[in-house]
């Protein structure tokens, strides 16, 4: 910032005032809120206890979910501030409906290659020492919208909303394998889910002494029925899909078993005429979530640029802020906490001249991978891919403030 | 080439296995706590369902591709087709491209059962455990071979007189069986 001095507070009292004047613009406010406010809610007592909390009436953020209410439901990324999804607006991503399962009646079942085939129910899956992390799940068709045909109208939501994080709580899957007693040669396990689609993945055994957890409570509750309630695998850093919801069977196998969604889907076809499978990690990722379309900056002035940046492959070490499209990159602001798989918040202060301008976002994860261009995605992997698209995300601000999504920038 | 792939995922996945796999606990746990209680027979028996790509899994039962035609034309066609092309749900009938593998450079192709699945047992599979989308899991072992059959048999893979059971279904070579590549992408500068 070369600007005269300013000072923190100062820029966000501003700030403050500013928004006034575009907050209706933002997609997650109320129009007509149920609850009218009284012109002085000092001269009035306010509402009493309640059994259960409620967003203010004055918010409204909302899921978009597909119109034929089956596949996906895309999470309101411009609405939240922070790097946790609240529970309710977690993007949604299932084959065959969310299904309703009584968890007095759930179970789970480890067997095949173990010395003891063995089934848990909720209650013996909650007494073993338990973990709680923060980690990403995202789906690995996210970000499609802006590979191939892409619109100057799409909201954060519509490019990037089928990524969500939450504190995830569950008993680490190694504790269980110990528990069965996993053979000698044992290399990968099928994870099986008690849906309509009966969905299974083929799972690399690595991942379950690695990090892989049996997860039963999201954000300090159960988990959500639409994110697997009572229990689900959780992969930290892998695709969506192999995070297998509702889960009630776990197989443990000396290979893949070729499933229909590792096989038939969920595979990368490349340009040199072979198809990719078994692509778990989800690489490095960025997109800025404010200002974003539909915004209208009001006036030109001081502004932050904010966002969310994640890797599957560990912690983000780095997210450069470009306001020229592409030209001159500066390191922006991390916020606390940084963690490995999980979403990282970004904020750069920019001083907007009132000019056109396109700014963009491009993380770098511990392992050095860079976020690449939309051209270098593109000479990776060839125009017919349809999952991975991590490429670098831009927006637009016209001199009159509208904002809109670029494909590159 | 299945042996072939599997050999190869094992090759990279499955370094230092055997040390792990006997991965001790956290410092002052148990290393079995001796909770959960064993499976019967029976429970694993009902859930266990998978079929792997050298049939490992099949049931007794055979189909053919006259009997699934019938049965496809009632459950099946409503959603993906009279003949598998015309939808509204996914295509599965789709001969072409045979040649050149040319997905990755052309998104205008439909990747379906003829030109793009490496595997004929995953079809067994997957119509048991999920289809039809409306009655998931209500087939017998003889609907599901036949309607794996005629499927094989609109995409040109099997003979129109095929036989399909659980010896002869892992047999069957698909199209695209040896396109697939295991994921080389592995952090770090590159972009892959
Ligand atoms: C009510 C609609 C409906 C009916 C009836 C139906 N399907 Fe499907 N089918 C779908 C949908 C939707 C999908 C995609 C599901 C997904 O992607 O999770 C699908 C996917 C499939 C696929 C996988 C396609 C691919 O390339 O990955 C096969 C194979 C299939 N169906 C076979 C059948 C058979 C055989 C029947 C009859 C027994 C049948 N379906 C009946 C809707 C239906």
């Amino acid at each position: 910032m070369t600007d005269a001095p300013i000072s923190r507070r100062a820029l966000v009292a501003g700030a403050a005032g500013a928004l006034g004047a575009h907050t209706l613009r933002r997609a997650g406010l109320a129009q007509a809120p149920a609850l009218a406010a009284p012109p002085d809610p000092t001269k009035v007592p306010g509402q009493p206890t309640s059994a259960l909390g409620q967003r203010s009436t004055f918010e409204r953020p909302r899921r978009i979910p597909s119109a034929s209410g089956q596949g996906v439901s895309l999470s309101p990324l411009q609405d939240f501030c922070g790097i946790v999804t609240p529970a309710d607006l977690h993007f949604e991503r299932h084959h065959a409906g969310v299904p309703t399962i009584d968890p007095h009646r759930y179970k789970l079942l480890v067997h095949g290659m173990v010395e003891r085939p063995v089934v848990f129910d909720l209650e013996t899956l909650k007494r073993f020492p338990a973990v709680s992390r923060l980690h990403f799940i995202e789906c690995s068709g996210n970000g499609s919208a802006g590979y191939r045909e892409t619109r100057p109208d799409l909201s954060p939501q519509l490019v990037d909303g089928l990524t969500s994080t939450s504190e995830w709580t569950g008993v680490p899957l190694a504790t269980l394998f110990r528990e069965a007693g996993v053979k000698p040669g044992a290399k990968w396990f099928l994870a099986e889910g008690e849906d309509a689609a009966v969905m299974t993945r083929s799972i690399p055994i690595e991942k379950a002494w690695d990090d892989a957890l049996i997860a039963y409570g999201q954000n300090g509750e159960a988990l959500r029925p639409e994110q697997g309630y009572p229990a689900r695998l959780l992969l930290p850093g892998w695709e969506g899909n192999a995070n297998v919801k509702w889960l009630r069977r776990i197989e443990v196998a000396d290979r893949p078993f070729m499933t229909r969604e590792e096989t038939s889907k969920y595979t990368d076809p490349l340009a040199d005429c072979t198809a990719r499978m078994f692509s778990f990690v989800m690489d490095a990722k960025s997109i800025i979530t404010f200002p974003a379309y539909p915004v209208t900056l009001p006036e030109k002035g001081w502004w932050e640029i904010t966002g969310i940046a994640w890797s599957g492959r560990g912690r983000i070490t780095r997210v450069d802020v470009s306001t020229d499209g592409g030209r001159r990159w500066a390191p922006a602001e991390l916020e606390q906490p940084v963690l490995a798989k999980c979403h990282t918040r970004f904020r750069h202060l920019w001083n907007w001249d009132g000019t056109e301008a396109t700014f963009s976002s491009r993380a770098v994860d511990q392992t050095g991978y860079v976020q690449p261009t939309l051209e270098q995605l593109r000479k990776a992997r060839g125009l017919g891919t349809h999952y991975h698209f991590n490429h670098i995300r831009a927006w637009r601000v016209r001199r009159d403030g509208a904002v809109s999504f670029e494909p590159e920038g | 080439m299945r042996g072939a792939l599997v050999v190869v995922v094992l090759g990279l996945l499955g370094g230092g296995c055997g040390r792990r796999e006997t991965e001790a606990g956290p410092a002052g746990a148990p290393a079995t706590f001796g909770l959960g209680r064993p499976a019967t027979a029976d429970e694993i028996k009902a859930w266990d369902i998978d079929v792997m790509a050298d049939g490992t899994g099949l049931p007794p039962g055979s189909g053919s591709p006259a009997q699934g035609a019938v049965l496809y034309e009632r459950k099946c066609a409503a959603c993906h087709g009279k003949t598998g092309t015309e939808g509204p749900a996914d295509r599965l009938v789709a001969r072409e491209p045979r040649q050149g593998f040319p997905f990755g450079r052309d998104p205008t192709l439909v990747k379906t059962i003829g030109n793009y699945w490496p595997y004929a047992t995953t079809l067994y599979d997957y119509i048991n455990r999920a289809m039809p989308l409306n009655a998931p899991g209500s087939l017998a072992p003889d609907e599901v071979y036949s309607l794996v059959a005629f499927l094989l048999w609109r995409n040109d893979i099997i003979a129109s007189t095929a036989v399909v059971n659980a010896q002869t279904l892992p047999r069957v070579l698909m199209p695209a069986h040896d396109r697939f590549v295991l994921d080389n992408r592995r952090g770090g500068p590159e972009i892959r």
